[in-house]
């Protein structure tokens, strides 16, 4: 492709032809303010930020959607488009609950950002009627308050685009129009799969997730609890951004001092239930694979990608693995060999986990979750939650002394750690499934080729002279591809990994929000990723069977993967569900 | 074919059908049988004739006798005295002045000025019998293209035509269709726009339901010139006899070997479907109407791409508007030196115009670009009702403007237009007269805007709503100068911040009321009045103790009980209660009742 040659504040510019006017903007260094526009998912041009002067043209264009032309003049700065943005900023604001002290984005909300930068002084300067708007609340996992909407649709383009969900979209129309479900339903009705993909988008305090952490605190304060954490791979991957850390800054030291110090009676990884779920799972495929069992076998890691199978396909649902989540065989495992191990009441335990993910609120909740006949997990916070738990506790996090996690179940593998990225699952069940059908031991352990944050990775193996052939998706647009296939039969996969969240859970819906000046420019997915990677390849251990924990509760407890205690305990079903 | 001695045309236009043409059908074939008739007579079903003010209209050729205001019991005297004996009703004709003699249509005050060619078939052939449109040369068009003509040669004549959108933007049609030829696509569409939403117009609902077929025409032309094989009507939905005939056009046509596959055996295929709209003004705008045919909300989208290389689902696609269309065949027909003899240097043909508010004819008319405003209102439209002074006219609907008095004289082009800072918009003319506010009108407007906002764009959602609560301020005196300081920064801001056109033009009713009529908002702020009596907030009404005789008559009416007063001697409103509804002004004798 050839490149453009233009002017943006007269300064000559080059740029790869079909850019746009914002991207060509941007890398001359040259920051153009963006309000509704997420790259290639939500590109209509509508807040109106970052309108430019371009000449010859009638009116102001928007520099999101423009594309350069050959010998544009372009200018990004001049007082009558300062005035310009700060007059839209004034128009959003008159239609807005401007609560600003209370809300959840307070320092961290774009519309406040850009406020700032364009000086608005005066937030009232186009008073006039606002709308008022009852909370929704009726989702599991997330609050939907649309009097901080400013209408931006990322959200709603996000649950269309990128998870082909559309269960949120604009009702009515002009100054009347919201943000809202079909029918005006809430949310909790509908076939959402709390993927929390929405909240993520959100620019303002409209979307977020339901708030635990002062039931946390309240567990860890109540002397008969024996409060339990979990945290899972990609939250260390990502928690250090709520800190003013780089992006993929590899917390997970920091992480489980900061955990010590609110006082969890233990601090354990769910990293070691991601080894666990390995164990099961590869033993599961082998089964499957060797007893003409249903394939492809399909992950159940991911509680908003089995929601969205329940709804969406649910005629498939014998494709999906058995195994619960490991945040569930986590709880589960907790509640039983742990509880019996040392002796404490499955009732008074407390098992919280820090998750990546708003679907786990939800999945805590399912059926068939309760190995001792207590739910397996009992609170579920996000990592934007873990982050605020530990400022309310005044602790200075990036102060702290790398720590490490309690045993038992603190200990974990390389290729538990890569769980919290697309391909993890694939690859860690690929080191523990290839080493037992061959009994050999692996030379390489990298399977580079379901790496990477491609949508749909496909892979070809040879094992012990048996061909396998592998799949991978992350977002449920990609994994809506795939389940198209398998419904048409035409899937020759042996097993497919499907993560809800595009680049999997270091990308999930509970992650630390990302503006989208950053979201649209920098590869968060890949960045995140690489924490876990650099992570494994550092770990003593990285194959799940190799994790002595592991083994010795294999020993000690379960068995062997599959038994029956491990069924009962580590495996759970799945409910058809249709589509509202 | 049968020949019939006279024809008696009914207008069948959606002004006519409400007002009662279906039931004068009906009696006239009852009638007709009764004397024996039928045979001799024949009953045609037209499209509107224009003159929707004196309707139903009934035609009597060869005569051409114009009946007005006929209702069906006038039915049987048509039939026994004029079809049966040769005598004309003449206490029906439309212009009485003629006496008994008929003046031949042309050289009615109404049709003289007028030039139809958009509307030539209007009013003149059934609509729903393609032979007639056949007869009226229908077709041949087509098949000229189709037969002797490249793509490259209709787009060619289209251009020399000088042939401008009459959607509103005026964009020269021809660059339009070349723009959709030289794009790539292995699919390409046409569509029309019948989306027709300006408060008041209704020229686009007249040519469908009185000539649909020369817009059909005229899109498999279009399909040809751009290598397109696919076409859609966006047509509202709330245009039932629009799109029932349209259905029956096309339903012929495809009978005919005229749509569909190899076209008079030409090879050339072009399959034509209708998409009715579910009444959103948005929806007229190109990239909205077009995401609404796909099956979304109906939303504009960002230009460019534009829609000649990327338009419908994606595809070149070129967008026209119906009466855009209706000159086609003619241009094919009568080639581009006849249109482009027609009109202004940069505005060529004619225009149709729905001429409303306060005129003696309110209609249709079609008038040759350049004609003035003041041939429209004063000749062709029969000046202002009720000897009151002509204040201004709006054009262009809520895109538009008001056109002042001193402007009479403009000759009527898109540029001319722009100019005086009103547009042509579809063609709604809407007249005023000094009883009119003219901030009241901005506010009807912006009423009219804030309700089909699209939501999409902030300075339009926001803005609009912004701008009417300042207009409402002001109506009801509680804005202060400041407020209009702020209103005018959000016309500039609407203007060149909107997504689409809805939302910058919004403000043009206002920018044109404030050019023109600036003391006017400037009286409501600073005196807190509203000089054309019409700002209830603003304005009370008083009884003149020297004019009243206490007849008592406007206590009586006065719904809210606020005149008081003893027989026999002056009474008085009591300001508090009274609601302004200037019941008793119109019941008083004595005009002892007075605004102010």
């Amino acid at each position: 492709m050839s490149n453009i040659n233009l002017k943006i504040n007269n300064i000559p510019v080059s740029a790869p032809e079909g850019s746009t006017i914002l991207e060509a903007a941007r890398a001359a260094g040259i920051k153009i303010p963006t309000l509704c526009y997420l790259k290639e998912i939500n590109e209509i041009g509508a807040c109106r930020m970052c309108v430019v002067e371009v000449k010859g043209a009638r009116n102001l264009v928007a520099a999101c959607v423009h594309p350069i032309a050959e010998g544009m003049e372009v200018l990004t700065n001049t007082d009558k488009l300062i005035k310009s943005r700060k007059r839209t900023l004034e128009l959003l604001l008159s239609n807005h609950d401007k609560k600003c002290l209370s809300c959840v984005r307070s320092g961290n909300c774009e519309l406040q950002a850009l406020c700032l930068e364009y000086g608005v002084e005066d937030e009232d300067y186009f008073k006039g009627e606002e709308q008022h708007f009852e909370l929704d609340t009726s989702a599991p996992h997330m609050v939907r308050d649309n009097n901080k909407c400013i209408l931006c649709r990322r959200c709603s383009a996000v649950c269309e685009k990128v998870q082909t969900v559309s269960v949120i979209g604009p009702n009515n129309r002009g100054f009347q129009t919201e943000i809202g479900c079909a029918f005006d339903m809430g949310l909790g009705e509908t076939a959402c799969v709390n993927c929390g993909q929405c909240i993520a988008a959100c620019p303002t305090g409209a979307l977020y997730e339901k708030d635990f952490t002062d039931d946390v605190l309240a567990a860890i304060n109540d002397p008969e609890k024996y409060v339990v954490v979990q945290t899972a791979p990609a939250v260390r991957a990502a928690l250090g951004e709520e800190f003013g850390m780089p992006m993929g800054t590899d917390v997970e030291g920091k992480m489980a001092a900061a955990l010590r110090r609110i006082g969890f009676d233990k601090v354990f990884d769910t990293n070691f239930s991601a080894d666990l779920t390995i164990m099961e799972e590869a033993n599961e495929l082998i089964e499957r694979i060797q007893g003409g069992g249903v394939l492809p076998m399909i992950t159940s890691c991911s509680p908003g990608w089995i929601k969205y199978c329940e709804h969406y396909y649910p005629d498939q649902l014998e494709h999906l693995s058995s195994c619960k989540s490991p945040q569930q065989m986590f709880g589960a495992v907790t509640k039983t060999y742990f509880a019996q191990k040392f002796g404490i009441d499955p009732k008074t335990i407390v098992c919280v986990s820090v998750m990546p993910c708003t679907a786990k609120k939800f999945e805590i909740k399912r059926d068939d979750q309760d190995a001792a006949g207590v739910p397996d997990v009992d609170i579920s916070i996000t990592t934007r939650e873990l982050a605020r738990l530990i400022k309310k506790c005044g602790i200075d996090f990036t102060a702290l002394p790398d720590e490490g996690f309690d045993d038992p179940l603190g200990e974990s593998t390389g290729a538990g750690v890569i769980f919290g990225a697309t391909g993890g699952v694939m690859e860690a069940a690929l080191r523990t499934a290839v080493e037992t059908i061959t009994g050999e031991e692996l030379k390489d352990l990298d399977f580079v080729d379901v790496r990477g944050t491609a949508g749909i990775k496909e892979a070809k193996y040879t094992v012990g002279g048996l061909d396998v052939k592998v799949a991978v998706a992350s977002g449920l647009n990609n994994a809506k591809v795939l389940m198209d296939k398998v419904r048409a039969g035409e899937a020759d996969y042996q097993f497919i990994e499907i993560m809800c969240c595009e680049g999997g859970c270091v990308n999930g819906g509970g992650q630390p929000r990302v503006h989208a000046d950053v979201r649209n420019f920098e590869d968060v997915k890949a960045l995140r990723a690489k924490a876990l990677y650099d992570n494994d390849a550092k770990k003593q251990y990285r194959k799940s069977h190799d994790n002595p924990s592991i083994k010795e509760l294999y020993e000690n407890y379960l068995g062997k993967p599959g038994s029956e205690k491990a069924h009962h305990i580590l495996h759970t079903t799945y409910v058809k569900r249709s589509i509202n | 074919m049968k020949i019939y001695r006279s024809h008696v045309l009914v207008c069948g236009g959606t002004g006519c059908t409400s007002s009662g043409s279906k039931q004068i059908q009906e009696e006239l074939a009852k009638n007709l049988k009764k004397y024996g008739l039928e045979d001799e007579v024949q009953i045609v079903q037209t499209g509107c004739f224009g003159l929707c003010a004196i309707g139903p209209i009934v035609v009597v050729y060869p005569e051409g006798s114009y009946y007005s205001h006929v209702k069906p019991e006038d039915v049987e005297e048509i039939v026994s005295e004029h079809l049966l004996k040769g005598r004309i009703v003449t206490r029906l004709l439309a212009d009485e002045r003629v006496g008994d003699e008929v003046k031949p249509l042309e050289e009615v005050d109404f049709y003289k000025k007028q030039k139809r060619v958009a509307l030539r078939n209007c009013g003149v052939i059934n609509p729903e019998n393609i032979d007639e449109y056949i007869a009226m040369d229908g077709y041949t068009a087509l098949n000229k293209v189709l037969t002797e003509m490249t793509p490259e040669d209709v787009i060619d004549i289209i251009k020399r035509s000088g042939l401008r959108g009459r959607g509103g933007g005026g964009f020269p049609t021809g660059l339009k269709w070349d723009f959709a030829h030289k794009a790539v696509g292995d699919k390409k569409y046409v569509c029309c726009n019948a989306d027709e939403g300006d408060p008041g117009a209704f020229m686009d609902r007249s040519v469908l339901e009185g000539d649909p077929h020369s817009v059909i025409e005229a899109m498999a032309i279009a399909a040809y010139a751009i290598g397109a094989d696919e076409g859609y009507i966006y047509v509202r939905a709330e245009y039932p006899i629009a799109v029932d005939r349209l259905k029956i056009a096309i339903a012929q046509a495809e009978e005919y070997g005229l749509l569909g596959e190899d076209i008079l055996g030409t090879g050339f295929n072009f399959k034509l479907s209708i998409r009715l709209g579910a009444g959103a003004f948005v929806c007229g705008e190109e990239t909205a109407l077009m995401t609404s045919i796909e099956g979304n909300r109906g939303e504009p989208r960002p230009r460019p791409p534009f829609p000649a290389n990327k338009g419908l689902f994606q595809k070149p696609t070129i967008l026209n508007n119906v009466e855009t269309y209706a000159n086609i065949t003619s241009i094919i027909n009568n080639g581009p030196e006849w249109f482009a003899s027609m009109g202004t240097e940069r505005s060529k043909g004619t225009k149709v115009f729905a001429l409303g508010g306060k005129i003696q004819n309110t209609g249709l008319v079609e008038i040759p670009m350049g004609t003035t405003l003041r041939e429209i209102v004063e000749e062709i439209g029969g000046g202002v009702p009720s000897g009151k002074k002509f204040k201004a006219a709006q054009t262009g609907g809520p895109s538009g403007g008001c056109i002042p008095a001193e402007h009479l004289d403009v000759p009527i082009d898109y540029d001319n237009l722009i100019e005086i800072g009103s547009m042509m918009g579809s063609g709604g003319l809407i007249v005023m007269d000094e009883d009119t506010c003219m901030v009241d009108i901005a506010k009807f407007f912006l009423e009219f805007t804030v309700d089909e906002s699209c939501g999409k764009c902030t300075p339009c959602r926001v803005g609009t709503r912004r701008m009417l609560e300042i207009l409402t301020k002001i109506t009801k005196g509680q804005a202060t100068m400041a407020d209009l300081d702020k209103l005018e920064e959000l016309c500039e801001h609407l203007k060149s911040n909107s997504l689409c056109a809805l939302g910058q033009t919004a403000p043009n009713p206002v920018i044109s009321t404030l050019r023109y009529f600036r003391d006017e908002y400037i009286a409501h702020i600073v005196d807190k009045k509203c000089p054309a009596g019409v700002c209830k907030d603003l304005l009370q009404y008083k009884i003149d103790p020297a004019k009243c005789k206490g007849c008592t008559l406007c206590s009586k009416v006065c719904p809210a009980g606020a005149i008081t007063g003893t027989v026999k001697e002056p009474h008085k409103i009591d300001p508090e209660k009274c609601l302004k509804c200037g019941a008793c002004m119109e019941k008083c004798k004595f005009g002892a009742i007075y605004k102010e």
